[in-house]
């Protein structure tokens, strides 16, 4: 095993206390359920120098609370936990679905809302050091992906630089739900929209986030609306269960007898990072929510898609899983709409 | 609990005993190859090439050797000539494959082992293997396997057959079929790792390694290692899992011995996940042409398959279950060929219904296009072609219950009344689709020995080196022991797994019971006889064990399978114990034979496949434990669902890589994927095959289930898939 220095801190002003007396050229690497550090460390494809073990420190912020009007989740709680909440299983099926469709109980059990949405990709190139060319694991080196088997590989929001999916599952409901996350770190505590954490490729792929050195994600925030409780995470894959998607779709849906009167939409498995489908949800807001107007939407979401050579289907797909969700949601037996 | 889903003891079928060692593998004490205790082990892990052809130019190992706790590190430039160049097994040897391990400079497949790192902790000799830096040299772009275009096939003549005139019957024929088809490569991923460890005591070499032919490895090591083979024991107590995976002497377990005889201490090497994907043979790629000719009412008239099979350069290994897919049915024109497409892979291998099943996928759905074609039900096209005497040499099936199969799961399913028109059958937004197709696997049984020792206080002890794969090999042997003496099972115990013990067969080919209760039987007529009790009748020998006055009776005998050499017996005693039968018998052909029908539902709109129903009616001689017998079939099953539509080893042509070489990435059924599977054991008496009546069932339940589903698919949305796996795009 690689040696690294190990921390765990009691209490998060002990954690911003560690990064301060840390030397600067030797970053934390923040450890929570582990299911992706521990396996990315494994591979040899992270080797960090400093662990800093948030789960002492985190405790305080696992918890899952809502007031009629705000939903706060702990970035610290469990998947499990948030899945099975009766609370967010009744008003914000979103969340629960997309949360209880990943991964497997084993890894739900163990892995912490926080870590979820920044899990890296499984690009099977960037996962093994063997392949030279990884812009995300080593900038500048190329990308190994663009003429290799990439039918796992994103059609929205990829660079010449790097194809790679973003394959999470919750960060999509958080997307469709308009949630905020706040963030504490040694300068403070602040928060900005969930939309605004993810980066884009560009030319930049290994910077995944907009997270200061040091900050820490505490706490998601998602607004309760009338289309939250009208909300569906539709997941396909070639399995049942335990896959990332191949193509997903978060939809809430707001109506008004058969109009729609707000709609979020954000698509999984299709997209170098969470993907909210905003030319999608301008043509539903006041149409009549049927297959023609589903289709409409749909289309319009990956008028810009860029296919890969394995994963053309990937457009027509995405396209079809939205639809179907949008249906679906619009079919929904829902108490107060 | 009651166990509804065994059928009591009657005819051919045996009680549905519990498993022998139920209880330890529940409650995680029954000891696999690494988790047996040694003292002062140290720990392997190997360097694999990253490359797909070259040579290895140098080895800096300096930061490696530097790591506080790393002991040893073997290299071709460090191991000499420790290990002896010998054959495989397709050169009459013992080897998986012919290439010597750390031989040579030379790189002949990505994945192949280059270094093995020692030291006194697993994570240490990780660490230094990552610290291990290889330079590759004269690296040109390998032949990753059939679809590259430098790669050109190779005929196998004497795996090519003809009888009758194909060309001009298919020319003349009123109705024909003419297609390709292909199905991937796939690994076996057993639960259980390929793990080793060896141990050596006074010049004695102990090997405890997950093995189907614990002989083979003794026998195989001796020749590598240049051992008097008196001096090597292999253990293999229990196998988490083997599906032709750990059939045959791989390269690690050399490694592991001369690393353990250098370093003087115990050696585990236990490879990862990814690196058990060149650690061992595989299903190669396949490709086939398949043409048929039918009369109007469904006779076939001529039938031709060709098959290419990818091979390595090193070893040319090919399945070709043209043998059996073409001795199905009658037919009076056949021709078959089989090919083989050498690339830098590494050899392929065995992996369960290792030929019939990819050449099943291309026979049995080719036969469902010519059912279409003829508007007729694919039951009754199997039932006009249905014949006792195979079509190539005109030999007897010992036993054929086919139809008996087709008619027994077609109405457990419910298959009359399917609409024959495809895309007719709607369950909401999820099109539904009925398909069936013939399952079969050759019978075999090779050359086995067994000691049965039964005591005064009628306690019975049962050994003989078979293999304990999950299969339930341990409550097999006791079971037959027992109800050849008389004695209730409690009373049995059975030893296994290991080079001292008497040999077996290798478990392989599904033939283990087919091989090894024979001889069980022999040594307990052995029994009777020296107690004057008559054989081949039920009988409780108690009585005359008391009378007779005697402490313990043992009994030694060998048994030689129908099909091998008056000489073979001695092979049993080198390690080359192989069965025989299915095809290439003189006087008749064997065969289990079964019927299986599935349900599947494609998504209307984003085409999802599910498959909420697959019902199997399988008539394989006599059963003797329905429990353990229902598990291979359905386990089989389950194994048919994930070959038709998950399992596929992703290539990148780059450098001949395994790209998904891990289980999230390579797919395989949940459970969720897992609903409604059922196994019928159809009753089948077969006194030819062996004198226990046993066909087998290892195999038998992965083969037809992949033509079935792509039969559902097609009757689903019309929609006619001709190669595996068959996923969302194919269907959009």
């Amino acid at each position: 095993m690689r040696p690294f220095q190990y921390l765990q801190p009691a209490t998060l002003a002990d954690v911003i206390v560690a990064q301060r007396e840390a030397p600067s050229a030797v970053p934390a690497t923040f450890l929570a359920g582990g299911t992706t550090l521990i396996d990315l460390m494994k591979l040899g494809v992270m080797q960090p120098e400093r662990v800093v073990d948030l789960r002492l420190a985190g405790s305080d912020f696992a918890q899952i609370r809502f007031d009629g009007a705000t939903l706060r989740l702990g970035a610290f709680a469990r998947m499990a936990e948030v899945a099975d909440h009766p609370v967010v299983a009744a008003s914000f099926p979103v969340i629960a679905q997309s949360l209880s469709l990943a991964a497997s109980p084993q890894l739900r059990n163990m892995a912490t809302l926080g870590g979820n949405v920044l899990q890296r990709t499984r690009c099977a190139y960037f996962r093994d050091p063997t392949w030279a060319a990884c812009n995300k694991r080593t900038p500048g080196s190329g990308c190994a992906a663009v003429d290799g088997a990439n039918r796992q590989h994103a059609v929205l929001g990829t660079s010449s630089q790097c194809i790679a999916t973003y394959h999470g599952d919750f960060a999509q409901a958080l997307m469709a739900l308009d949630a905020s996350v706040v963030l504490g770190g040694p300068a403070g505590t602040r928060t900005i929209p969930f939309a605004a954490l993810h980066r884009l490729p560009g030319n930049t792929p290994h910077v995944e986030t907009t997270l200061h050195p040091g900050e820490i994600i505490l706490d998601f925030v998602i607004p309760a609306g009338p289309w939250a409780s009208r909300s569906l995470y539709l997941k396909i894959r070639d399995r049942q269960s335990y896959e990332y998607a191949v193509a997903s779709a978060a939809v809430a849906v707001a109506m008004n007898g058969d109009v729609v009167a707000d709609a979020r939409i954000a698509l999984g498995g299709l997209a170098a990072v969470p993907w909210r489908a905003h030319e999608a949800e301008a043509i539903l807001r006041d149409a009549v929510l049927d297959e023609a107007t589903a289709t409409r939407a749909a289309e319009a979401s990956f008028a810009a898609a860029v296919p890969q050579s394995h994963n053309a289907f990937k457009i027509a797909l995405g396209r079809d899983t939205l639809v179907r969700a949008l249906l679906q949601a619009a079919s929904m037996e829902v108490r107060h709409d | 609990m009651t166990d509804t889903l065994f059928p009591a003891a009657t005819g051919t079928m045996g009680q549905p005993e519990r498993r022998y060692e139920a209880r330890e593998k529940v409650t995680g004490s029954a000891a696999y190859a690494s988790d047996v205790k040694l003292a002062r082990t140290a720990h392997a892990y190997l360097v694999t090439s990253s490359i797909g052809r070259g040579r290895l130019q140098s080895f800096d190992l300096t930061a490696a050797r530097a790591l506080p706790g790393v002991i040893d590190i073997l290299t071709h430039e460090t191991i000499g000539d420790e290990i002896r160049q010998t054959p495989s097994i397709y050169g009459g040897g013992y080897m998986a494959d012919t290439l010597r391990p750390l031989g040579s400079a030379e790189i002949a497949h990505w994945g192949q082992p280059v270094a093995m790192v020692v030291a006194e902790t697993y994570e240490a000799a990780r660490e230094a293997a990552n610290l291990v830096v290889v330079s590759y040299a004269a690296e040109v772009a390998p032949v990753a396997g059939m679809g590259s275009s430098v790669a050109t096939g190779q005929a196998l003549d004497p795996m090519g057959f003809a009888v009758g005139d194909f060309d001009t019957a298919y020319r003349t024929a009123n109705v024909t079929v003419d297609a390709n088809y292909t199905t991937p490569a796939q690994h076996q991923n057993p639960m259980e790792l390929f793990a080793t460890q060896c141990v050596w005591e006074a010049g004695r070499l102990t090997v405890h390694e997950p093995s189907q032919y614990v002989n083979n490895v003794k026998f195989g090591l001796a020749a590598q290692l240049g051992l008097d083979p008196s001096r090597i024991r292999v253990i293999s107590t229990y196998v988490g899992g083997a599906f032709g995976a750990k059939g045959f002497l791989t390269h690690r377990t050399a490694l592991v011995a001369v690393a353990a005889r250098r370093i003087g201490r115990p050696v585990k090497l236990v490879p990862t996940r990814a690196q058990g994907f060149t650690v061992s043979g595989y299903r190669a790629e396949t490709r086939h042409h398949v043409q048929l000719a039918a009369t109007q009412d469904g006779r076939l008239t001529a039938l031709r398959h060709e098959g290419w099979e990818v091979t390595s350069r090193a070893d040319t290994v090919a399945m070709g279950a043209v043998s059996m897919t073409a001795r199905l049915y009658a037919c009076p024109n056949i021709t078959a060929r089989v090919n083989v497409v050498a690339a830098d892979r590494s050899t392929p291998g065995f992996m369960r219904a290792p030929g019939e099943m990819p050449y099943a996928f291309a026979m049995e759905t080719a036969l469902d296009e010519l059912a279409h074609k003829l508007q007729m039900d694919p039951v009754a096209l199997r039932r006009v072609n249905d014949t006792q005497t195979e079509p190539v040499g005109g030999l007897p099936y010992t036993s054929r219950s086919l139809m008996l199969c087709f008619d027994t799961a077609a109405a457990a399913f419910g298959w009359q009344g399917r609409p024959s028109e495809p895309a007719t059958m709607r369950d909401g937004d999820w099109q539904v689709g009925w398909g069936c197709a013939t399952a079969f696997y050759p019978t075999h049984a090779g050359n086995s020995a067994a000691r049965v020792r039964l005591s005064a206080d009628g306690r019975v002890h049962v050994e003989s080196a078979g293999h304990e794969l999950g299969q339930g090999m341990y409550t097999m042997m006791a079971q037959v022991a027992a109800e050849e003496l008389g004695v209730p099972i409690a009373q049995v115990t059975v030893a296994l797994g290991d080079t001292d013990l008497p040999p077996a067969v290798v478990a392989g080919g599904s033939s283990s019971t087919a091989s090894v209760a024979p001889a069980i039987m022999a040594a307990c007529d052995a029994i009777r006889r020296r107690l004057g009790i008559a054989t081949g009748v039920p009988a409780d020998v108690m009585p005359a064990m008391e009378a007779s006055g005697l402490g313990t009776i043992e009994e030694f005998t060998e048994v030689r399978a129908h099909g091998t050499a008056p000489d073979s017996l001695r092979g049993l005693y080198r390690g080359m114990a192989l069965p025989a039968g299915g095809v290439h018998l003189p006087d008749r052909v064997q065969f289990a034979l079964g019927a299986q029908f599935v349900e599947v539902r494609v998504h209307r709109r984003t085409r999802e496949i599910r498959v909420p129903r697959v019902i199997g009616a399988f008539a394989a001689g006599r059963i003797i434990n329905p429990r353990t017998a229902h598990g291979q079939l359905v386990g089989g099953m389950i194994w048919g669902i994930g070959s038709a539509l998950h399992e596929h080893s992703e290539i990148d042509t780059r450098n001949a890589s395994y790209i998904n070489a891990n289980l999230a990435d390579y797919l395989v059924p949940v459970n969720a994927d897992v609903a409604d599977v059922q196994a019928i054991m159809v009753e089948e008496e077969d006194r030819l095959v062996n004198r226990a009546g046993v066909k087998g069932v290892g195999e038998i339940g992965v083969v037809g289930v992949a033509a079935a589903i792509s039969n559902a698919i097609f009757h689903a949305t019309g929609i006619r898939v001709r190669d595996l796996p068959i996923r969302i795009e194919h269907l959009m």
